[in-house]
């Protein structure tokens, strides 16, 4: 070899290597098939984006007048779906939003989402993550608590019947991730445990609520379950549906958490054997660490899935978001303005789903730096 | 030379009246219907360097194995510093804490930096300060000369130097005894010497090692004792010089030319 090599430095790849153009060779113009669904697809996107503004943008309505009778809608019905009838979400956004609570105490549950929020912002941030965390989360939580109850500091009693909208959903995606995580990392364990009756539990556990639909367990936490307490003692209908939620939630996160716990090597088990941390040190300091990694994109997955699967609460009448929505179009003057009903719900769903997926990408990267050479 | 031979005759006369720091008795352990340990007897004293040796399978990595627990054996007594393995976690814990282990993969936690791999177990299971951790830390990295190393993470660096780690994390518990099982089997060839050369500088300090390998001139180096095992029996045990250069039954003759035909 020695004799035939030429000294040279490194070189810059040739210019048909990098750069837009060799991007757009390689993946868009390779051969005369891939040229032809190139132009195909573009032409098909750019005809959907521009009908799409047309009837968005363009043919919009964005208010209608009223009068004595109420909104006056035939404007948006001569549209004839040419455009979209924005008005419907200028009228009734706030019942969607908020349900049927009293309207001029609105301010308490639009608040109540605000703390939701920042609260979720706080948590992101991996500064924060310390214990005293734990003690935002509650003092937030009661404060929520506090302005959706009312009924103290002169804030008028508001029944839960009467909650319904972004809250709702809040409340149960919130409380029931915050409960079912750490309970599906204790199953998890649980389930690996070298105890017979804690496996066994466990396993049931999983099995059991994981073989029912959603929709049955919540039937069963509001038509099934107060016929086995004692007569007189009721508990919240919300509250019901929270726990089957979190029960739901925790059984299928179990399964997720006990995929990172069984990724692990067996090494790392008997290297923390080894040097004689107990089984909590073990597990807290070595084992959920990594495989609690491992398993961020499957995590956040149940995740995104469980913040929309609370819409199924309307099954047993309580008024989530999409459900609020759903109702605000059963009045007559608004009936057919569905699609921007649902855009406008969707926007909502999607825009906390994305943020979830955004903020685990980068948490991944951030967390798995250690996996970089 | 002639001073170390002296410090060499006072500490084998001290480890004569000292209790062992380990010992096997009439210890047997299963593998299913597997018969993988047959009463295996041994004991090392305070300061003594005893190499294992065998072929794959013979055994020596289980009983090594059995000494912290990481396999229980079935039948026999194993006592490690005076204290018996039992049941009894509080006496699993003492001796873990004494003993210290080195694995042919290296099992460093990944997500933490080299220098937190030396000093969780201080931190949380001897409740040292960290501070003084991270101190005793830094020194025993110098020790297997990789202080540069402390902060970045485990899979930046090489295996010889991942396992020169390993010792350096098992040393930050000072234990009392080493365990090395297969420490260099994982590695490149290039990578061997650096490991081998931290082994040896430990066996200078009076550490009681305990070391299964297959790296001959390691034990002729450092080892007071060769023990050699096949099929979970201990064969042979003697001296380097009486276990390589005389060996006395069929197997261990056998598996001599074999190793030596491989180098």
């Amino acid at each position: 070899m020695s004799d035939t090599a030429i000294p040279s430095g490194p070189r810059k790849p040739p210019i048909t290597a990098v750069g837009p153009i060799a991007w757009a060779k390689t993946n868009l113009f390779s051969g005369w098939l891939s040229t032809a669904v190139t132009l195909a697809m573009g032409y098909l996107l750019i005809k959907l984006a521009l009908s799409f503004i047309d009837w968005a943008f363009v043919n919009a309505i964005w208010s209608v007048p009223s009068n004595a009778q109420g909104p006056q809608t035939q404007a948006c019905r001569d549209l004839r779906g040419a455009g979209a009838c924005w008005a419907v979400i200028g009228e009734k956004h706030r019942f969607m939003l908020f349900g049927t609570y009293p309207y001029e105490q609105h301010w308490r549950p639009a608040l109540a989402c605000v703390l939701f929020v920042v609260l979720y912002i706080i948590s992101a941030i991996r500064s924060f993550w310390r214990w005293e965390l734990a003690l935002v989360w509650i003092g937030m939580l009661t404060a929520i608590g506090i302005l959706m109850w009312g009924g103290v500091f002169g804030l008028s009693y508001v029944p839960q019947e009467r909650w319904g909208g972004l809250p709702i959903t809040l409340i149960l995606a919130t409380f029931g991730l915050a409960f079912a995580f750490p309970l599906s990392i204790l199953v998890a364990l649980g389930r690996r445990s070298s105890l017979p009756a804690i496996k066994v539990l466990c396993v049931l556990y999983v099995e059991l609520i994981r073989g029912v639909p959603l929709i049955s367990l919540l039937f069963m936490a509001s038509v099934m379950f107060p016929l086995f307490l004692p007569e007189g003692m009721n508990i919240d209908k919300l509250l019901r549906a929270q726990i089957a939620i979190i029960l739901f939630a925790g059984a299928y996160l179990a399964e997720v958490v006990r995929g990172g716990l069984q990724a692990l090597p067996k090494g790392q088990y008997e290297a923390a054997d080894a040097m004689g941390l107990s089984y909590w040190q073990k597990t807290g300091l070595i084992i959920l660490p990594q495989a609690l990694r491992m398993v961020i994109p499957p995590l956040v997955n149940t995740f995104i899935g469980f913040f929309k699967d609370t819409s199924l609460v309307l099954i047993i009448g309580i008024f989530d978001l999409l459900t609020a929505g759903k109702t605000a179009i059963v009045e007559p003057a608004w009936q057919g303005f569905g699609v921007e009903v649902y855009v406008f719900v969707g926007a909502i769903y999607l825009v906390f789903c994305y943020a979830m997926s955004k903020y685990s990408r980068g948490l991944e990267a951030d967390l798995n730096r250690h996996r970089r050479r | 030379m002639s001073a170390t031979a002296t410090a060499e005759q006072i500490a084998s006369a001290a480890r004569a009246d000292a209790p062992p720091a380990i010992e096997l008795a009439g210890v047997n352990k299963w593998f299913g219907a597997l018969h993988v340990l047959r009463d295996v007897n041994l004991a090392v004293a305070p300061g003594e360097r005893v190499v294992v040796c065998g072929p794959s399978g013979s055994g020596k990595s289980t009983m090594i194995r059995c000494i912290n627990r990481l396999e229980i054996h079935q039948e026999g007594r194993i006592a490690v510093e005076g204290i018996e393995l039992t049941d009894d976690v509080r006496a699993l814990d003492a001796i873990r804490r004494e003993v210290g282990m080195v694995f042919q993969s290296f099992n460093l936690f990944p997500h933490l930096t080299v220098l937190e791999n030396c000093t969780l177990a201080p931190i949380w299971v001897r409740r040292t300060p960290k501070k003084e951790a991270e101190e005793l830390a830094m020194e025993l990295l110098a020790r297997v000369k990789i202080p540069e190393q402390a902060l970045k993470y485990p899979g930046q660096l090489s295996g010889g130097q991942q396992q020169r780690v390993a010792i350096a994390r098992a040393l930050c518990m000072r234990p009392k005894i080493m365990l090395f099982d297969e420490p260099t089997s994982a590695l490149d060839p290039e990578m061997i010497k650096e490991v081998l050369d931290v082994m040896v500088e430990l066996a200078g300090t009076g550490m009681t090692m305990m070391v299964v390998t297959h790296e001959m001139g390691f034990a002729r180096q450092v080892a007071d004792r060769v023990v050699f095992m096949d099929q979970g029996e201990v064969v042979e045990v003697g001296t380097p010089d009486q276990v390589f250069n005389a060996p006395k039954t069929d197997r261990l003759k056998l598996f001599l030319s074999q190793i030596l035909r491989g180098h």
